[in-house]
Parts: structure tokens; C-alpha cells; sequence
């Protein structure tokens, strides 16, 4: 049998998902069930002074108006990040539905509920809300607090070695600007939905996570319950992208609206409800400063900035992280700082950090290529560390400059003049950048319990979360190879409290984190299922100890004698069993501390840009990256092209506009706030080193976020080399193209 | 959305009777600009009276080669039709350009020729927004108004027209076609539409219960060519920054017949007779389109975050200008 791990095979849930028979949690309807809708804020800050729900409570089919007047009484949540040791997820610390106080435009202030969605909409409209309105702090340059947090990702907040402003004061060629990347929102095509139902005491909740346990512990939490009375299911998700990360209020509000009216509650976020409630991507202001000797050696690095936090979160997005593991330098200064504001909190969004950290250092690498009339690939080849530039610490898997030359051969660099505007096709400007991708190989804890039946097949479980991305899938045939089975007698289940403990998925982690359970849980299931087998009389395996025996061909084997084995059929025969089944809790060892473990990547970009309108599309578009083991070709190369699709959008499209004068986003829907369409996404490639990294289990890094990480550069480098023009402020519109001056090099 | 009564149209004249009737009640089409702005609170009519299935949906020839076309007609449709792709290209890529195909499968002439503009406080229900509340003040004036127009504002109201067709059928000199509560009437294209002056929610001359039955508009000269250029930021799926569509002649080395309208930078769909007459009996070269260009914007009024579109425009002209001309 041929490894399953590594083969594109197609998801085991496809044909589920495109037959319209995976259910997604809007779409369990309980008996009894009623609806709920959200009122938000009309004020970014303040207080309500009343309500009139009069109205509202008389329209057809309302069964209640929850407001803080009658809402029942909830305790703080546990914000995420704030334990290292317990599943905290609350994303906001806001008392919604607790007091009278609001803190952004677009808090939750009540919830309607009524018979259906429709007479719950209708009077949601009704509730009228008058404020005490205060003034609100709502971009970087307000008068919000400003501070420097204490860890960033449990990192220092701040890098310095040697002396970075006076080795850019003394540096033979050099580049420093700042760069800005706007505020983003979610658009995951499932918007955020709760279906909760109590029974007596214990609350049962289909939710749209990123993080069922997570959900249950602030649930749990707010509700004064035990963890065994709450059980949160989220079979399929319909996209996350870090959006569905934490609890976001939709979950606590459906909860509390089942509670007040005595039956299950659906509440359903609306598309505008999403961008006013879940969080977004922060706005970003990078300063870049490189300085190099005219070898085009870096001399000095310097990346600092401001996001945004907000009044009910500390959100740090960690942009200078790719500065501290790309390049060599002997002196570097990296630093951060935030502005707390009036918003809603600012969360996880695909690559946090990395993505707009990327855009503003891999352009600065851009800016630095041409001051340098270096090529910009050659450039990054040359500063290549030999260990890791900020820690010291060797490298677990560096295989950066591969992707590299990967990239730019099967992308064909070698074709271009350097010359800004020297590729023309017909009157359009030919332009093509590169910019390097990066993202950190984070592992978290987690567990799983794996079956084997009489019948040879194999069922896995584990509480992780499958958001698009094929969890099931990849698991499946991770754990098909450790069994020796086909894959397609393998299942997997996920994405409910009831099985074994996982922690969120995010920061491209949960592949590898779950894999390393399945393995020792298939470890400790060989082990069960040799207990049944080594006393045995006339069994091949007796006597053996676990070293000595392998999974094979659906049972066990002599790992010296493969024809010398047991099916699991007869071993359990012989035992009187219909299965036998392990569990295991693995936590990742230390090898994070001792070694420097990231994946990388090269992203290659083609753009046509129309001189007179500023019109960029992207004619070409190829990323290579170093991401370890790919474990599944097929969803990998998805996961790939999503992210570069994405990235396209923020390099291009994507804006929140945020009214500075009300706190009010103004462009909270699909035709407004703009994301790729078909026509400006071409064909887009993705390629891979394959290398295994010895550290990690399968020898496999995540790939969810990498993809989208040096995107924006590597089209705001190509719009550079077709213009003459640099944007340093996403999104390259046609105005900002209209009015930017042709930069001649130094 | 608010609670309304549905009624299906048995006839043209029955559609009208109807809608008179209550100073609420709207026609229906293809829903898709009432019944989106119908879940957002933003139309809050208490009657529908659905027109979808009245007969008002034939192409049909007039004589000297212009065309009527039923008010009922599905943008793809008209789009698609022989005699348009043929003879009035400007008005199938203008067309083409506009929503999705699911959207223009659904959208109908009528309904296109009425659509609300998409400026963002209008849609949003709460902002202060003299068009949609009377009264209370324009939001986009000092606010986010990327989309806004340049052209035909007052300090009451920016909003953009938002149609990619009406902006080829001003070039087309249509006619508008109705039935009202007082007889029915021809209504020249350049009389349909208001500037919002200080009357935003005015948007066009009907009354109350005045039913669209068709468009008609007469051939075009004929060497006279057309063309529709919109500029965007995402290549599909987006209303116009800024876009033209153009109708030229030339004889004998000169233009002998020059139409300009602009669209998505103005509160109506703006056709330019100053550039056009500008143009007239002169040689089709850079240097003439760029003058007439110039001419086009003359009275533009910038805000806060549109001004570039004062100069895009003027390079769609020339570049829809330039494209006819090279034929
Ligand atoms: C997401 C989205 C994107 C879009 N993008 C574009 C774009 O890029 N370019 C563009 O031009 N358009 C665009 N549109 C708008 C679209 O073209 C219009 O919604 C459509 O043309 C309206 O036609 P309808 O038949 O659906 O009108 P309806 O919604 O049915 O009606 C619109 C209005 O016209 C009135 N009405 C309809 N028919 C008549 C009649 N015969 N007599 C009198 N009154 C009538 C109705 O009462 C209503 O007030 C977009 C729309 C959406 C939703
Ligand atoms: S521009 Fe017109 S539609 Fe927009 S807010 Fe002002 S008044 Fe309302």
C-alpha cells in the first residue's frame, strides 16, 4: 500500500458539501425553535438612556425583548490569550446585555426573538434607543491610550541588537518610509450563527467557531456552569480566517435569548452585523528602514509601528515578527505600539501580523533592491541567515532560498528588464514583483481516541474544527498510514465537546497539533491491541512488545516478518471484542525554544497597469513555498491559492471605510467593501519545496496563512516595476496611482 | 422589512389605478433595487403592485431603424438582442457592464431606468441624508464619499446615478414612454431626471402611479459609431468610478456628429452638450478630445475623497473617444 499522506486526494466531505448535505449551524432547526436579532449601537461611545421597545414587543410573533432590563445576569468573561493553561476565548470584555454602556458603533445592545426570522427583523427595526453620547477615539492618530504591551504572541514586544539608527545614519545605501495598511473585515461566506437550547441546566449550542472548546468555556463561564452541562457542536464551518477564533457575542446572545423565552434560539448575523460585532484586521503604520553596504549586505534593519487595540480587548497584530526571522543583520531594532480605541476589538484575520508585516517589509526589501540596483531576488539571497537573526537559535527546517529559485523559475523572473516601466503590452505597463512569504510554525495541545473495529475499519476523533480547509481529510490520512489502512476505511469526526479536546484553530496550527495526538493515540492503541494478542496462544504477535510490531494490512504485523501478523478481525475475535480503542493528550515538547521553526516562501506577481485610469490587474501570480511535508496536494494547493486570492484583495481592494464623525463603517457590505471577484483572480499557481521538517509532527508545518503573507508587496513591487511608482498605502487604487509621482532611483 | 400588501398587476392601466391609489404604493419589477432597499428600511412602501408579468416585453423595430423596447425587457435580454449588439453597441457594453448576470436576468428596463443611487448613507437607514429623510442633512458631504458626483450636486445632496444603461440611452436620445394617473405621455430622456438642487427624494418628473411602458429612440446617423467605457476597481461587479459612453461620426475627415454622457460621476445621467458642440467640424485627434474632455468636467466640484474623478473622467472621454475614432 502507498503512503496515502502527501496524494491529492479529494476531501472525504465534498461530496456532502457541494450536495448541499453538510449541515452548517444555521441550519439546525430544533423543534420550538424561535429566532433572534440583534440590535447594535448607534453611538461609538456613551450610554443608553432608554429604550422604547413598545413598539417592537407589539409586533406580530415577538415572544421577548431582551434588553439590559431584563437580561439574565452573566458574569465577566475570560478574554483570549489571558490563561495559559485554560481554553479562554471571550473576545470582548464589554458587558453586552450587562449594563447600559456602549463601546463601539455597532455593539450588540438587545436581542429581539421572535416566532420567525422575518417578525424578529421587523421588530429589531422597531426598538427605538436614545443615547448619552460621549466622544470617541477612532483612528491611529486619536487621542486614544497609547502604550506598548507587555508580550506580544508571549514574545518580547521589543528587539534591539547593536545599534540600528546609527547603522542606518552610516549606511552606504538605504531606504526608510512608512508604510499603511487600512482596517479589514471578515467576509467568510458563513455569517456568524448560534442555534442554542437549554434542557433544565445544560446548555446544548451549534455554533460557527474556530474553537468549540473555547465557546464552551466561555459559555460556561458567563453562564456559572460546569463545563460537562455545556456542549458546543460545530461540524462544518462555512470559512473562519481567524474571525470565528474567539467567542464572538452572537454565541452568549443566542444563549442568553433561549434562556428568556424557554425555547431554542437561532441567532443569525447579518452581513452588516458582522462587520459592525465580529472584529476585523487592525489598520497598520509600519515604519521600514534598511541599510545595506554596497555588497547589499543588510547593515541594519528597523521595523516599527502602531495598531489598534481596542476598549474591550488587547489585540496586538504582531507585524514585525517576519523581521526577526528573515534576514541577517547585525543590527536591529524592532518595536511596537498600540492606540486603545472606540471600536470593536480587533481580531485574528488570515496571516495577523505577518500579512501587513510582510507588505511593509518586503516592500522596503524592494525599495532597498532598487536603491541598490540589485535584483530584488538576489538581494534576499544574499542576506539568508545562517541561524536565527533575532534569537540565535539554529533553525529547525531553512529551506528559503529553495522556494525561492523554485519560484522564480517556474514564474520565469529571468525575463525581466529592471528597468520601472520597461515591459510594455501594447498600452499597458508590464510590471513584475516578488516579495518573500513568512509565517511561524506554531503547535498547540491536544488529544484524540482512535478505534479499530473486527470489520478493519478505524474511526479518529478529536474536537478540531473543520472550516474549508479539509481537517477531516488530511487526518484521515495521516492516521490511514499510522493504521496501515486505506484511507477509505478511516473516519474522522470532529468539531464537538463531547470528543477528545483540541485547542483553536488557528495560527495555522491545528494540522500538526492534532497529528501528533492521532500518532499517540495510534501508538497507544498498538499497544491495547497487542495486550489482546501477546498471551495468546498460536498468535504470531505473542511475546512481542510493542517495538516489534508494526500496523500493517489492517492489523498487526512482526515488523521483521510482515507476512507474520494478525488482522484486527481476528485479534479481536480471539478476544471477544467488536473494537478496541486509545485515547492520548500530547503537548508540544520544547523544541520551539531551542530551535527556530517558521515556514517560508517566495511570491511572484505579473500586473498590467493602465497608465491613464490606474487600473492594476493581475496578469500572473506564483507562490513556492517551504512549508515542510505537504500533507495532501490538493486542499495544500487550496489552501495556497486562497490565501494568495485574499492577498490580492488586500493589495488591491479591501477597505473598511470607518465614518471618522459617528464611528459608523460605511461600506459594511459585499458591494461596497470590495473583494476579489472572479475576473481579477487569474490562474494561480502554488508550488512547494516538500522537505520534512525533523521537528515536527509529520514533518509537516501549518499552511492556512502562509499563502496570504507577501502578496500585497509582491503586487505593490510589481505595480513599482511597471510604473515607477510606489504605493505605500493599501490599496493600490486608481487615485493613489492617479496622484503618486514616478520615484527615480537614487 | 416592513410589513406590505402584495398585489399582482392585471394590467397596465389596473397597475396604475392601483398605485394612485395609495401614496405608498410602488410598482414591482425585478425587485432587485426596491427589495433590496425594502429590507434595509430604506423604501418602505405599504402596497407592491408587481408589474413582472405584464406584456411589457417586446423588441421591436421602428420605422427608420430605431427601436421600442417594453418596459418589462430583462437587461440580458436587451443586451443580447440582434439589432442592439448590431446597431447600438454602446448600449449592450453599458449593459454588460452593469451587477452580475444573475442580477441582469433579473433587472428590467423599467426598473433599471429608476434605481436608487447606491450612496452609502442613503442605505444605511440612520445617517442624516436629505434624499432618503427630507430635512436632515447630507452625510456624504463631509464624509466618505468616494462614490459620490463631482457633477450636478447641490450642498443638499452628491448622490451618484448609479445605471450603466441609462448613461447609453442618454447618448441614444431615448424617449420615455408612460401611463399615468393623467393620460399617458413621451417623455424626452433629457427631461427625465432632476439634479437634486435642493428637492433630493425628486428624482425624475413622474407622478405618483406613473407606469414606464417602454423606451423608443431613432437610429443613429449612419457612419455614426458607439461605445461604452467603464473604469473600476475590481474588473467585474462594480459600479463605475467613472465611465462614458460616446456616439461618433466622422465625414470627410471631421466629426460630423459627436454625443458624450457620463456616468457614474454625476446625480444624472449627464450628458455634456458644451464638449459635444466642441467637437463638431473638427478633426477626430488627441488634441480635440482632450478639449472637449476638459469642456465635459467644466463645474466639477470635488469633495473630500472623490477629486481624482475629475480627471479620470476626462481620460474615459478621451479613451471612448479614441476608441471610436480608430474604429
Ligand atoms: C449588487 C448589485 C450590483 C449592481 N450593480 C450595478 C451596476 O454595476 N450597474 C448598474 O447600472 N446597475 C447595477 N445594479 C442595479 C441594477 O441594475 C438595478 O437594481 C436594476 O436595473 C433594477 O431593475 P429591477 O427591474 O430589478 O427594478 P425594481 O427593483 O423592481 O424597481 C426599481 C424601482 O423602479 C420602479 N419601477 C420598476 N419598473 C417600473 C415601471 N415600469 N414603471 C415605473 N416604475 C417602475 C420600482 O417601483 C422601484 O422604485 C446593481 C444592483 C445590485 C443589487
Ligand atoms: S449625497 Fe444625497 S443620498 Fe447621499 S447622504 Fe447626501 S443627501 Fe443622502
Amino acid at each position: 500500500m502507498t503512503p496515502a499522506v502527501g496524494k491529492p486526494l479529494d476531501r472525504v466531505d465534498g461530496r456532502q458539501k457541494v450536495t448541499g448535505t453538510a449541515r452548517f449551524a444555521a441550519e439546525y432547526d430544533l423543534p420550538g425553535l424561535a429566532h433572534g436579532v440583534i440590535v447594535t449601537s448607534t453611538v461609538a461611545k456613551g450610554r443608553v438612556t432608554a429604550f422604547d421597545t413598545a413598539a417592537a414587543e407589539r409586533a406580530p410573533g415577538v415572544l421577548a425583548v431582551v434588553t439590559p432590563k431584563n437580561a439574565p445576569k452573566l458574569r465577566p468573561t475570560e478574554p483570549f490569550g489571558s490563561s495559559e493553561t485554560k481554553p479562554v476565548a471571550g473576545t470582548t470584555t464589554a458587558p453586552v446585555l450587562q449594563s447600559d454602556q456602549v463601546f463601539w458603533y455597532g455593539q450588540p445592545i438587545a436581542v429581539v426573538v421572535a416566532g420567525t426570522l422575518d417578525q424578529a427583523k421587523y421588530a429589531a427595526h422597531l426598538v427605538r434607543v436614545t443615547y448619552d453620547a460621549k466622544p470617541a477615539e477612532l483612528t491611529l492618530d486619536s487621542k486614544g491610550r497609547v502604550f506598548v504591551p507587555d508580550k506580544v504572541q508571549q514574545e518580547e514586544p521589543e528587539i534591539t541588537i547593536g545599534d540600528a539608527e546609527g547603522a542606518l545614519t552610516a549606511a552606504a545605501v538605504k531606504m526608510d518610509h512608512t508604510y499603511t495598511t487600512p482596517q479589514h473585515n471578515h467576509n467568510a461566506i458563513e455569517p456568524h450563527a448560534t442555534v442554542a437550547a437549554w434542557d433544565g441546566g445544560k446548555l446544548t449550542v451549534y455554533d460557527t467557531t474556530q474553537f468549540v472548546f473555547g465557546v464552551r468555556y466561555d459559555l460556561a463561564t458567563r453562564f456559572g456552569l460546569k463545563l460537562d452541562d455545556v456542549r458546543v457542536l460545530a461540524p462544518f464551518v462555512g470559512g473562519g480566517f481567524g474571525g470565528k477564533g474567539g467567542a464572538w457575542p452572537q454565541a452568549f446572545l443566542a444563549a442568553t435569548a433561549a434562556k428568556v423565552v424557554g425555547r431554542p434560539v437561532k441567532l443569525v448575523l447579518g452581513r452588516d452585523q458582522v462587520y459592525a460585532c465580529v472584529g476585523g484586521r487592525t489598520p497598520t503604520r509600519q515604519r521600514v528602514a534598511l541599510g545595506a553596504d554596497a555588497g547589499g549586505k543588510l547593515t541594519t534593519l528597523i521595523h516599527t509601528g502602531r495598531t489598534s487595540t481596542s476598549t474591550t480587548n488587547t489585540f496586538t497584530e504582531q507585524f514585525n515578527f517576519p523581521a526577526r526571522h528573515l534576514y541577517a543583520s547585525p543590527n536591529i531594532h524592532l518595536a511596537q505600539e498600540l492606540i486603545e480605541l472606540d471600536v470593536c476589538p480587533p481580531t485574528f484575520m488570515r496571516g495577523p501580523g505577518e500579512c501587513p508585516g510582510t507588505f511593509a517589509l518586503e516592500s522596503g526589501m524592494d525599495e532597498l533592491a532598487v536603491a541598490l540596483k540589485l535584483d530584488p531576488v538576489e538581494l534576499r539571497l544574499r542576506n539568508d541567515p545562517d541561524k536565527d537573526p533575532t534569537r540565535g537559535t539554529p533553525f529547525s527546517l531553512r529551506k528559503y532560498k529553495e522556494a525561492l529559485k523554485l519560484g522564480a523559475e517556474k514564474f520565469g523572473w529571468a525575463r525581466r528588464t529592471p528597468e520601472p516601466g520597461s515591459m510594455k503590452d501594447g498600452r499597458l505597463l508590464v510590471g513584475l514583483g516578488v516579495a518573500s512569504a513568512f509565517y511561524p510554525v506554531y503547535r498547540m495541545p491536544s488529544s484524540a481516541r482512535v478505534e479499530v473495529t473486527a470489520a478493519g475499519t478505524a474511526l479518529v476523533q478529536c474536537g478540531c474544527q473543520e472550516m474549508g480547509m479539509g481537517t477531516a481529510t488530511a487526518q484521515a490520512q495521516i492516521a490511514a498510514d499510522l493504521l496501515g489502512l486505506p484511507v477509505d476505511r478511516v473516519k474522522f469526526e470532529l468539531g464537538d465537546t463531547a470528543l477528545p479536546f483540541a485547542m483553536v484553530a488557528g495560527g495555522s496550527s491545528q494540522t500538526i497539533s492534532v497529528a501528533a495526538a492521532v500518532t499517540a493515540a495510534v501508538a497507544a492503541l498498538k499497544t491495547a491491541l497487542l495486550a489482546l494478542a501477546e498471551k495468546a496462544d498460536g498468535s504470531p504477535l505473542k511475546g512481542l512488545k510493542a517495538a516489534d510490531v508494526a500496523f500493517r494490512d489492517g492489523g498487526l504485523a512482526r515488523a521483521d516478518d510482515p507476512k507474520a501478523g494478525e488482522s484486527f478481525g481476528a485479534i479481536l475475535a480471539r478476544a471477544g471484542r467488536k473494537a478496541v480503542d486509545a485515547k492520548a493528550e500530547v503537548k508540544p515538547g520544547d523544541e520551539a525554544k531551542k530551535l527556530s521553526m517558521q515556514s517560508y516562501g517566495a511570491q511572484f506577481c505579473e500586473v498590467r497597469v493602465d497608465p491613464d485610469f490606474g487600473t492594476v490587474r493581475i496578469k500572473r501570480f506564483v507562490g513556492a513555498f517551504d512549508v515542510g511535508r505537504v500533507i495532501n496536494a490538493k486542499t495544500a494547493r487550496s489552501q495556497f491559492i486562497g490565501g494568495i486570492t485574499m492577498g490580492l484583495g488586500m493589495a488591491l481592494l479591501e477597505e473598511t471605510h470607518r465614518d471618522p464623525r459617528t464611528g459608523r463603517l460605511v461600506n459594511a457590505d459585499l458591494a461596497e467593501y470590495m473583494v476579489p471577484v472572479h475576473a481579477d483572480v487569474p490562474a494561480l499557481e502554488a508550488y512547494w519545496v516538500g522537505d520534512p521538517d525533523p521537528h515536527t509532527p509529520m514533518g509537516a508545518h501549518g499552511i492556512g496563512e502562509i499563502g496570504i503573507t507577501g502578496v500585497a508587496a509582491a503586487v505593490a513591487n510589481a505595480v513599482y516595476h511597471a510604473t515607477g511608482k510606489r504605493i505605500r498605502d493599501l490599496p493600490i487604487t486608481p487615485e493613489r496611482l492617479m496622484s503618486a509621482a514616478r520615484e527615480s532611483p537614487r | 422589512m416592513n410589513p406590505f400588501d402584495y398585489a399582482r398587476a392585471a394590467g397596465a392601466a389596473a397597475a396604475v389605478t392601483q398605485v394612485a391609489a395609495s401614496p405608498r404604493a410602488k410598482f414591482l419589477a425585478g425587485g432587485t433595487t426596491l427589495i433590496d432597499l425594502m429590507k434595509l428600511h430604506v423604501e418602505t412602501p405599504d402596497t407592491l403592485v408587481d408589474i413582472g408579468r405584464l406584456p411589457l416585453d417586446k423588441v421591436e423595430a421602428v420605422a427608420g431603424g430605431g427601436l421600442a423596447v417594453g418596459a418589462n425587457v430583462r437587461n440580458s435580454d436587451l443586451a443580447y438582442h440582434d439589432a442592439v449588439l448590431a446597431r447600438f453597441p454602446v448600449l449592450s457594453e453599458a449593459l454588460l457592464s452593469g451587477a452580475s448576470p444573475q442580477l441582469r436576468n433579473a433587472a428590467t428596463v423599467g426598473g433599471n431606468l429608476l434605481q436608487r443611487t447606491r450612496c452609502p448613507y442613503f442605505r444605511d437607514g440612520v445617517s442624516p441624508c436629505n434624499k432618503r429623510a427630507p430635512g436632515s442633512g447630507c452625510a456624504a458631504l463631509g464624509g466618505h464619499n468616494r462614490g459620490n458626483a463631482v457633477l450636478g450636486g447641490s450642498e443638499s445632496c452628491i448622490a451618484t446615478s448609479a445605471s450603466d444603461m441609462c448613461v447609453a440611452m442618454a447618448v441614444l436620445n431615448v424617449t420615455i414612454k408612460t401611463q399615468g394617473p393623467k393620460g399617458e405621455r413621451a417623455i424626452p430622456f433629457a427631461d427625465f431626471y432632476l439634479v437634486p438642487g435642493e428637492t433630493p427624494e425628486r428624482e425624475t418628473v413622474l407622478d405618483h402611479g406613473e407606469l414606464i411602458v417602454g423606451v423608443e429612440w431613432p437610429a443613429l446617423p449612419a457612419g455614426a459609431k458607439s461605445h461604452y467605457l467603464k473604469v473600476r476597481d475590481r474588473a467585474s461587479y462594480q459600479f463605475a468610478l467613472a465611465s462614458a459612453a460616446v456616439v461618433l461620426e466622422v465625414a470627410g475627415g471631421v466629426v460630423t456628429t459627436a454625443r458624450v454622457a457620463l456616468g457614474g460621476v454625476a446625480t444624472k445621467p449627464w450628458r455634456v452638450p458644451d464638449a459635444e458642440k466642441l467637437l463638431v467640424g473638427r478633426k477626430p485627434t488627441a488634441e480635440a478630445f482632450a478639449a472637449a474632455a476638459e469642456v465635459a468636467t467644466k463645474g466639477a466640484v470635488p469633495r473630500t475623497f472623490n477629486g481624482f474623478k475629475v480627471a479620470l473622467v476626462r481620460r474615459v472621454i478621451v479613451r471612448a473617444l479614441e476608441t471610436v475614432a480608430a474604429g
